[in-house]
């Protein structure tokens, strides 16, 4: 099994708040992360694919397809975009890097079928980073 | 415990499958198919894994390491046509997922202390491939 695993940078804002906490509450849990107008990160995001080896081609899968893939249902989705307008997804979800990165996950191996999307790392920050696999591949 | 050391080799490839035709092989690979080659800077991690010798400290002897690493890939590699140069790559597709299973099979046999776990190649920043032996 071979893993191949590609970077991409996408840069967005967000506000974290819940509705389901007091302002006050929101305030102490999540600090200056809850300013109300938003604030923005630099997201690095590598996409991990999982394969044997096409012995046609030698590639785990073609990079140009998992390129075009990300491109439109990612990086065109999120990049330069408020996270909190995503109206499928965070409108009763806080876009924690935590809940993005599941999120990225489930975009990716819902509709990627060229391999095995074996897992999506988020980078937030330099100092911050989130991962999310399977339970069976953890 | 897991040890990793770094290499970087620089080298040029391209991407053609005699099997297919000239339309299929540009609609594959792009412009990695063109047959003048192009070249990266490669960046090498290889990871052993061991327990640390009671007397030294040391999972392994990063000397003896680097020595391994110098003879088994940077003299392969480096600074070299990798299709026409590297020995096996004349009939394989010099891609970074063969390149990564090659050089395990190199340096597999050669790690002087501990086992070799996992062999990582960057081919750029942005895209890099793992492996951890044949069937993991």
């Amino acid at each position: 099994m071979i893993y191949l695993t590609r970077g991409y940078l996408f840069c967005a804002s967000h506000r974290l708040h819940s509705g389901r906490l007091s302002e006050e509450e929101n305030w102490r849990v999540y600090g200056k992360c809850n300013n109300p107008h938003g604030h923005g990160h630099n997201y690095r995001l590598e996409v991990t694919v999982a394969g044997e080896i096409d012995s046609s081609t030698g590639m785990v899968c073609n990079l140009s397809e998992l390129d075009s893939f990300v491109e439109q249902n990612i990086l065109d989705r999120f990049d330069h975009a408020h996270l909190n307008r995503d109206q499928e997804l965070f409108t009763d979800t806080v876009p924690t890097s935590e809940n993005v990165c599941r999120a990225i996950f489930g975009i990716v191996k819902g509709g990627f079928k060229r391999a095995k999307v074996q897992k999506v790392w988020l980078g937030e920050t330099s100092l911050n980073s989130f991962e999310y696999l399977e339970e069976a591949d953890r | 415990m897991y040890l990793t050391r770094k290499i970087e080799f620089s080298a040029s490839h391209y991407y053609h499958n005699p099997a297919l035709s000239p339309e299929e092989n540009r609609r594959i690979f792009g412009k990695c198919n063109n047959p003048n080659g192009h070249g990266h800077n490669y960046t090498l991690e290889v990871t052993v894994q061991g327990e640390p010798d009671p007397v030294t400290g040391m999972v392994l002897d990063l000397k003896e390491l680097k020595a391994v690493l110098e003879r088994e890939v940077m003299q392969v590699f480096d600074h070299k046509f990798i299709n026409r140069e590297v020995p096996g790559f004349q009939a394989k597709i010099p891609t970074t997922e063969n390149l990564a299973v090659a050089i395990w099979g190199l340096l597999q046999p050669k790690i002087p202390q501990g086992r070799l776990h996992r062999v990582r190649l960057y081919e750029t920043p942005d895209l890099f491939v793992d492996y951890y032996g044949e069937g993991k």
